[in-house]
């Protein structure tokens, strides 16, 4: 099971990095999100993917490991505050500059 | 009581939502952050006395013993840096107040600069590696709003780059993290040290370690620096000045923890990384810091070449070059401060950054001219001046582990630290006065805060054997892990 997630998040991570590489600033923000995706897949896949009950106190014999989630549960608020701030940016630079293409708004004087 | 430990982190929180009630009324913001301000420089000292006096201060978070629970350390090495964060900081805070201009002010301005502060401050003192990821967090989004407040084009384009990249850093750095998570099982940095030196740190260990050194060069500007002499040049001088003395400090401290504490047991391979990597830091900062003819990237490129520089003495490694580490990141905060705090006095006193139309600013402003001149001397390390005492000590522990090629682009570097800013010096304030002569502005408040901060450099320097005694005491904990992991793993 896990090699099969390793495979899934390589696979996010090139796409995260292709669209990342690309020149309109909408598919850098969408690249960013796959790539902080992938690594919320990698965080719980390196804790193992054992089977077990879910964390919460019940009747069980074994529980997954509860501390990943919550490191995952932390990561995906900021990077959701993150996002959220780069889509509303390129909104703005947008509006500003009057393009999303990254090269045409290169060097000019203020 | 050792609930002294988190306040430097809790003053700034605090005052940042409390100022987020007073949107419109300036005056009460600038008199809440400013006495804010004073307060954590009190207690940081209470604190480096307290360290002092009685060795590392732990604080267990809800009680919960190490492993388990999130602790904050602080050892002689995070305290001395929270001490020179909040004074360096709160001169930054002086000058704002004059320089930053009230739309900004505003628009949460100070809160934002609070937030920032938290940031800094929880990352020197934490001792769990996901919590430092999270104050990382807290500290570059913050700064996202820093750079992009104001929204000019120079902005907006500056911060889409600067957050891409810390987008990804932060990425690699969980990543990073759920490696070492698989790797060891803990996410302390104590029970982490001990975990790793179980194992011997070999293989993948080796590898998230490098990895955790491209994320924290990345937020350092060690050898992957491309992002910085842009995204510095953006913001408005006290917000460049917070940058240049803070974030990169910060990313530094957390290299330097990470490779005195967590990845000791295999330094041939770990050092030879680092040591490099410094020494292409130096020379490419140094070839930018002379190549350009405006002043935000000429103190920009400045800033690179120290960030190798106290790489290097990492990377030298033994007793004497960490003490110098210790004192020359102190000494840089500073000084890097109140360079930019002076090259933003320069470039509003010019009414323009580029050298080529500046000239003969030392008669209408001989004062600034002078204190110019001796920081410029204190960054190269002339002797009476505090940049001179922890160059030294690198040089002779890089000297005594024989890196002679090191040793000589250190010294180097800080020649071309020399060349660029008497550049500066000489182009803005000696020559001819341009044609379109620019009216006298009143530079008195922000002259003032300036002086301020050039007494500390020139008292740092004087009173380096004073200093020394705290440094030394840092370096020690640098220089053997065991007394980290005695005092954060300690049996009640």
């Amino acid at each position: 099971m896990e090699l099969v997630m390793a495979v899934a998040v390589g696979i996010l991570f090139t796409i995260g990095v292709y669209l990342i590489l690309s020149k309109s600033l909408l598919r850098i923000v969408l690249g960013t999100s796959l790539l902080t995706h992938g690594v919320h897949l990698l965080l719980m896949t390196m804790a193992g993917l054992k089977k077990g009950s879910a964390p919460v106190l019940g009747k069980a014999d074994t529980y997954v490991d509860p501390l990943p989630q919550a490191l995952i549960l932390t990561s995906i608020v900021i990077s959701f505050g993150v996002t959220a701030f780069y889509f509303v940016l390129a909104y703005r630079s947008y509006q500003a500059l009057g393009t999303d293409e990254i090269d045409s708004i290169k060097e000019d004087k203020e | 009581m050792s609930n002294l430990l988190v306040l430097p982190i809790l003053i700034p929180l605090c005052t940042a939502v409390i100022l987020i009630f007073f949107k419109e009324k300036i005056r009460l913001q600038r008199g809440i952050s400013a006495v804010s301000g004073m307060l954590n420089i009190l207690i940081a000292v209470l604190l480096v006395a307290r360290v002092h006096a009685e060795g590392i201060q732990t604080l267990q978070m809800g009680g919960w013993a190490p492993p388990y629970g999130i602790v904050f350390v602080g050892d002689m090495f995070a305290v001395l840096l929270v001490t020179m964060a909040s004074v360096v900081s709160f001169a930054i805070l002086l000058y704002s107040f004059h320089s930053i201009g009230e739309k900004r002010e505003r628009f949460y301005y100070y809160t934002f600069f609070q937030f920032l502060l938290v940031g800094v401050y929880g990352s020197f003192l934490t001792g769990d590696i996901f919590n430092l990821f999270v104050f990382f967090e807290v500290m570059l989004i913050s700064s996202y709003a820093l750079i992009s407040i104001g929204g000019t084009r120079l902005q907006l384009r500056e911060t889409s780059k600067y957050l891409l990249i810390n987008i990804v850093s932060s990425t690699l750095f969980v990543a990073a993290v759920a490696y070492l998570y698989a790797s060891v099982g803990t996410l302390n940095m104590a029970h982490l040290s001990q975990r790793i030196s179980e194992a011997g740190q070999g293989g993948v260990l080796n590898v998230i370690a490098v990895l955790f050194l491209i994320v924290f060069s990345l937020k350092a500007g060690l050898f992957l620096f491309f992002w910085l002499p842009g995204s510095y040049s953006a913001p408005p001088a006290a917000v460049r000045a917070l940058f240049g003395a803070l974030l990169t400090k910060v990313g530094l401290y957390a290299i330097i923890r990470t490779f005195t504490l967590l990845f000791v047991n295999d330094p041939g391979f770990t050092q030879s990384w680092i040591a490099w990597m410094a020494a292409v830091t130096m020379i490419l900062g140094g070839l930018g810091a002379v190549a350009y003819k405006d002043i935000p990237r000429i103190l920009n490129y400045n800033v690179i070449i120290s960030v190798g520089f106290v790489a290097f003495g990492l990377a030298a490694g033994t007793r004497d070059a960490l003490d110098g580490t210790v004192f020359y990141l102190l000494h840089d905060m500073l000084a890097k401060g109140l360079m930019y705090i002076l090259g933003g006095i320069i470039i509003s006193a010019a009414g323009t950054d580029r050298l080529n139309s500046m000239g003969g600013m030392i008669k209408k402003y001989p004062f600034i001219g002078w204190m110019f001149f001796i920081l410029t001397l204190a960054l190269v390390g002339i002797p009476p001046l505090s940049g001179f005492a922890g160059k030294v000590l690198i040089i002779r522990g890089a000297l005594d582990t024989g890196m002679l090629t090191l040793s000589l682009i250190g010294l180097g570097s800080s020649f071309l630290v020399l060349y660029s800013l008497i550049k500066v010096f000489r182009q803005a304030f000696w020559g001819n006065e341009p044609e379109n002569d620019q009216p006298k502005v009143s530079l008195k408040w922000a002259s003032a805060v300036a002086g301020g901060l050039l007494v500390l450099v020139i008292a740092m320097g004087i009173g380096a054997e004073f200093v020394f005694t705290y440094v030394s005491q840092a370096g020690e904990v640098l220089a053997s892990p065991v007394q980290y992991i005695e005092a954060v793993m300690k049996k009640e």
